[in-house]
């Protein structure tokens, strides 16, 4: 994001993308003001309630995302950060077409990809792959090794004869650190961490510009962390891919991301690149957050605590959605929700208090 | 004496397989008002270690030898009825998952006057103060109206504090935490390490600490445990081993963090994982793994995969390595002929 231009007005280019129009050919993936709710109420007749001898359709939603602007350059790793119900997960399921947006746009490659047909899709979902939380529920457990990597190979290249299949298996486990003799097994017969691998082979296998990683190392131990972090590094330089990463993990996006976003309750409240925010955040839901990390030096600034809880995205608060938590929040928090603003190094806050230069 | 003394201890599941020992000759003190953490990955027994000092090890696991000596009392030779009177009451303990360990069908209130009650002769209304006074200490906020909610109706960082409080309400004299923010998104999570904390120093209340997280504690604890299948392998005084870290796994374990790195560099991992307790290797349990196994010139260090090592006293420490015996004899035998 460094290359983003300050000229532009912010408020514009808020309302409009997160890059300058003049910009926007370099993104590989552009989100554009994504909005994803989900019902609370259960279907049509569920949703009827007699109210005054009236009958009247009663409809309650979770607001994951309220109005995300992000955009995706070629070869970074942007990571999405946020605690547990901040919507990060829920972005990168949309991105992959997993779930579709109740508004917004989201394009790839310049094309818009949230409303295209299964058959449209199809040429999209072999350039864009997905690895997921959980090793052991991602793997089908009754597909050998050498079957569930096989699997995507045949669906997107079925012109290939059996042969060429298995060869490419062959590498792609080769270069996950997996020995091919094993594709015989079942994904049981592994640890965590080989079943991580596996899974990034699968997603490695059809040759993808742009992975989406949903916390794929949270469930393992951390020595297994670093081998399946480095990785992911090592496909990234070899095949110059493309990251969306989603984590919790503060410690791992300064490490690994090239920018990150903080989301919080469905918004984003601050894109950096990794080097500024770890060094400079701005937003005071961004300072707490870096805070809260338990370092192992004891060279840390005091931890900030926030006062209460995350609100509950059925009702969202007014305002900023953080304007119950922040030690700084005032009357103009409450009433108004703040725009994503560039400042003069790049980074883009959303925060009344940065804008007003209090903060 | 230490208030609670560990030698020893000896831990063994009886499964169809055949026997699998979980735990192997831990030993290791606390005294009053200390804190120690315990750190391993998962695996490596450190849960198991926590249970047994209360002698909560279900079956098909028992406790095969050595013992936990509380205040002169060996508590695994205990009975139930006299164990009963510890647990909870001197010894309390925090799990990880705050919405298993409360129970969904009593509020609050009930809950802890239960756990009062079951110790102290005391009234229901003296024990609902009792109650009330923990959750102000706690800093829940509205501590009044939670007494009469259920468990259900909280979050999950208000649950493990509501779970603090209960550990605390009959003054004990160890917590013993088994990973109590793993659940816990980070900002909940260093607001109860901070409370904890607090609440142990205020109190003098002594803390095991259970945990992955090397960070969590080289900010809470004051001496450590590192654990590898089943054995202590390292122990001392926390920042020492933070800061300088003798026993090869230890190394690769701090070494491996994201923040020890450059960003974008490489991460030093350790290569292969945890062996499985059923199928330990020969000798030092982590030599398949070690690159210390063989020595800077070349020749492999047979000892490793023959021998188990024993402790070695470093300092403030104690380490149980082959190459960091070596290394000390070498020393050593340096000093002594100048």
């Amino acid at each position: 994001m460094s290359i983003e231009a300050t000229h532009v007005a912010p408020t514009e280019n808020v309302i409009a993308s997160d890059a300058p129009a003049t910009e926007r050919g370099d993104a590989l993936l552009e989100i554009r003001d994504l909005k994803k709710r989900f019902s609370l109420s259960g279907d049509f007749l569920d949703q009827l309630r007699f109210k005054k001898g009236r009958l009247v359709r009663h409809q309650e939603h979770v607001h994951a995302i309220n109005g995300v602007n992000l955009d995706i350059q070629r070869g970074e790793a942007l990571c999405v950060v946020g605690e547990s119900g901040c919507g990060k997960s829920t972005v990168a399921r949309t991105v992959m077409g997993l779930l579709s947006p109740s508004e917004g746009e989201i394009r790839y490659d310049g094309q818009r990809i949230d409303d295209l047909s299964a058959r449209k899709l199809l040429p999209y979902r072999k350039r864009m792959q997905m690895i997921f939380q959980n090793p052991y529920a991602s793997l089908n457990p009754r597909m050998t090794i050498q079957q569930t990597l096989e699997e995507p190979l045949r669906f997107h290249h079925p012109e290939w004869d059996r042969a060429k299949v298995a060869d490419k298996v062959e590498t792609v486990m080769r270069s996950v650190g997996i020995d091919p003799d094993w594709g015989k097994r079942f994904g049981h017969e592994f640890s965590g961490g080989q079943r991580q691998r596996i899974a990034i082979a699968r997603a490695l296998a059809v040759d993808p510009e742009f992975i989406v990683a949903d916390e794929p190392i949270s469930a393992l131990d951390v020595s297994i962390q670093a081998q399946v972090l480095n990785l992911l590094m090592d496909a990234q330089r070899e095949r110059n891919l493309t990251y969306l990463f989603i984590t919790h993990d503060l410690a791992v996006v300064e490490h690994f991301g090239t920018r990150v976003a903080v989301m919080y309750l469905g918004t984003v409240c601050e894109i950096a690149t990794t080097a500024t925010l770890f060094d400079k955040p701005r937003h005071p839901y961004t300072q707490a957050l870096l805070s809260a990390i338990p370092r192992l030096k004891d060279d840390r600034p005091q931890h900030i605590r926030l006062s209460g809880e995350v609100p509950t995205p059925v009702n969202l608060p007014s305002g900023c959605v953080f304007h119950g938590r922040c030690p700084h929040a005032n009357a103009r928090c409450k009433a108004e929700i703040p725009l994503l603003q560039t400042q003069p190094d790049g980074t883009r806050v959303a925060c009344h208090g940065v804008e007003e230069g209090r903060l | 004496m230490a208030l609670l003394e560990v030698s020893g201890l000896d831990v063994r599941f009886a499964l169809r397989q055949g026997e699998v020992r979980a735990l192997r000759d831990v030993s290791f003190t606390l005294d009053r008002g200390e804190r120690l953490g315990i750190v391993g990955e998962s695996g490596a027994g450190k849960s198991v270690a926590a249970f047994s000092l209360l002698n909560l090890i279900a079956k098909p696991g028992f406790i095969a030898g050595g013992s936990v000596t509380f205040e002169g009392q060996t508590l695994n030779t205990m009975s139930e009825r006299a164990l009963r009177r510890v647990r909870g009451h001197r010894i309390s303990m925090i799990f990880q998952d705050p919405m298993m360990t409360l129970n969904p069908v009593l509020s609050i209130g009930e809950q802890m006057v239960e756990c009062l009650k079951a110790h102290r002769r005391i009234s229901s209304k003296a024990a609902r103060a009792i109650a009330l006074d923990k959750l102000q200490q706690v800093q829940i906020p509205s501590p009044e109206k939670r007494l009469d909610q259920y468990p259900h109706e909280l979050s999950g960082g208000m649950r493990q504090r509501i779970i603090i409080a209960i550990a605390l309400l009959l003054d004990p004299d160890i917590i013993i935490a088994d990973e109590p923010t793993t659940a816990l998104d980070v900002t909940i999570q260093a607001e109860i390490m901070a409370l904890l904390l607090d609440l142990c120093e205020q109190h003098n209340v002594g803390l095991i600490l259970i945990t992955h997280d090397l960070g969590v504690v080289s900010q809470v604890t004051q001496r450590m445990l590192v654990m590898y299948a089943g054995r202590v392998i390292e122990q001392g005084p926390t920042r020492e081993i933070i800061n300088d870290p003798q026993h090869p796994y230890t190394q690769g374990l701090i070494n491996a963090l994201p923040q020890m790195a450059t960003p974008g560099e490489k991460l030093n991992q350790i290569r292969g994982s945890m062996p499985s307790l059923s199928n330990l290797p020969s000798g030092c349990a982590f030599h398949p793994r070690c690159d210390f196994r063989i020595r800077p010139n070349g020749e492999p260090r047979a000892a490793c995969v023959e021998q188990v090592p024993g402790f070695v006293d470093t300092g403030n420490c104690r380490v149980a390595c082959h190459m960091v015996a070596e290394m000390l004899e070498d020393r050593r035998l340096k000093e002594e002929t100048p």
